[in-house]
């Protein structure tokens, strides 16, 4: 196998990128090319041109903001995310998603920003997204604009990007420190796309009242989902594990994604499982208490 | 800016400067194989599957099927012929290989012996936990990966009893 003839460019400037965005049909932005490679090697996509990122400069850091944020850059390595002692102090979350993604081989060239503009439901990176209320900022001819994840995922691996537009960097919220947070999926083997995961961020008082909790579902429905009136349900309850089986049967109805290896109703029944385990998860890590982390 | 169709490229195989002018669609894997007829690296699936292409770029493991050559210009490759000395003597992690079964066919033997060199360099107290993660990036159809652990494992033992 090997990709059809196109045209290569490796720009180092953003706005070079931009220029040939505004000017070309039928590009593609390779990133870490985890995806657009193969998709290349089997002929699935076809383009004219293909515009390296590899080489511009200002799209590859990890930085923590005053507020407590994180805002990464879009060509960070996932390997990057898997050992930066800001992402692990400031959004574990993520690490604890990247574990799962691909292997070491495929997360030393795989990027943040190649993951959430390929935006397949399946992909962890997204889901922790989508849980993180996280914000891209995407650079057109006209500047920058920022956009939250809910509205950055216009439906099946269709980011809002514009022709003229490349995702530079995603920016992660402050929580508070002491928050809880849980990454599962279920996949046939360690490494491959998740046939469903859930990530949970979740913030208890000293009572073990839930002040803050986030769920998104990842693998189910056309985008990661947000539960947004489970995660109502929850707020001012008393954290347990019968509270959350209680509350993540509503997982079982949402709409999910039916293919020839699995079918819509597995993905239902399974919902609920992974959406307890990671708010169980989440749960066990607030209060600041000791972090277990499984690789 | 223009795009380019064809490129020249330079990099460093194994220590060793190579040059040649290439498709810019050639994937890397293609580039040593075809280009430079270091066959010692195999494909396997070409869509970053099995892991057989992997070879080392600027020391961290990537699948060569994954990456353009022209992607690697200036930069420094590590193969598996790089491994034995120049003598054709077997190093360490090679001769545990041969020591504990740790292949049958050998087709991708090549790619797991550049994860676990990279594994290696990275962090010398390795559990055989981390080796198992590792390997899930590498597909062996023959061994049924005991013989592979094994030989890591043993590799890994040496190598600390040397430092």
């Amino acid at each position: 196998m090997k990709p059809p003839p196109f045209k290569y460019y490796d720009p180092t400037a953003q706005n070079e990128v931009v220029g040939l965005l505004s000017s070309l049909e039928n590009l593609k932005l390779l990133a870490g090319g985890q995806s657009l490679l193969p998709m290349l090697n089997m002929r699935f996509v076809l383009p004219d041109h293909v515009v390296d990122l590899n080489r511009v400069a200002g799209l590859d850091f990890v930085e923590a903001d005053a507020g407590g944020g994180l805002r990464i850059g879009a060509m960070t390595r996932q390997r990057t995310l898997e050992f930066s002692a800001d992402v692990a102090a400031r959004a574990p979350l993520i690490r604890e998603a990247v574990l799962h993604v691909g292997h070491r081989q495929t997360r030393n060239r795989g990027t943040l920003g190649g993951s959430l503009s390929h935006l397949d439901p399946a992909a962890e990176l997204v889901t922790a997204a989508v849980a993180l209320d996280a914000v891209v900022a995407l650079r057109g001819p006209a500047g920058l604009r920022q956009l939250a994840m809910s509205e950055f995922m216009l439906g099946y691996m269709t980011p809002a990007t514009n022709p003229d537009e490349m995702l530079v960097s995603v920016t992660f919220p402050a929580l508070p420190a002491a928050h809880g947070w849980g990454f599962v999926e279920f996949a046939r083997r360690h490494g491959d796309f998740a046939i469903a995961s859930a990530a949970a961020t979740l913030v208890t008082d000293a009572q073990g009242r839930i002040s803050k909790v986030a769920l998104a579902l990842g693998g189910i429905g056309v985008v990661p989902l947000r539960m947004p009136e489970l995660e109502t349900g929850l707020l001012g309850a008393v954290a347990s594990e019968a509270l959350f089986a209680d509350h993540c049967r509503a997982c079982a109805t949402v709409e999910a994604m039916d293919d020839a290896l699995v079918t819509a109703g597995y993905r239902q029944q399974l919902a609920p499982v992974m959406a307890r385990r990671a708010l169980m998860a989440a749960l066990q890590r607030s209060g600041g208490g000791a972090a277990t982390q499984p690789h | 800016m223009t795009g380019a169709s064809r490129r020249a490229i330079k990099l460093q195989v194994n220590g060793k400067p190579h040059a040649a002018e290439v498709d810019v669609r050639l994937t890397l894997a293609d580039c040593l194989r075809q280009e430079f007829k270091l066959t010692g690296t195999h494909l396997g699936c070409e869509h970053g599957v099995c892991g057989a292409c992997t070879v080392l770029l600027d020391g961290q493991s990537v699948r060569a099927c994954l990456m353009l050559a022209v992607q690697a210009d200036g930069r420094a490759v590590a193969t598996v012929e790089g491994l034995a000395g120049a003598d054709g003597k077997l190093n360490i992690l090679q001769q545990a290989f041969k020591d504990h079964h740790g292949l049958q066919c050998g087709f991708c033997t090549p790619g797991i012996l550049m994860t676990l060199t990279e594994c290696f360099a990275d962090k010398p107290d390795l559990t055989e936990q981390d080796i198992r993660v590792a390997l899930s990036g590498n597909i062996c159809r023959c061994t049924g990966y005991q013989g592979i652990v094994d030989a890591a494992m043993d590799a890994l033992r040496k190598m600390r009893s040397l430092l």
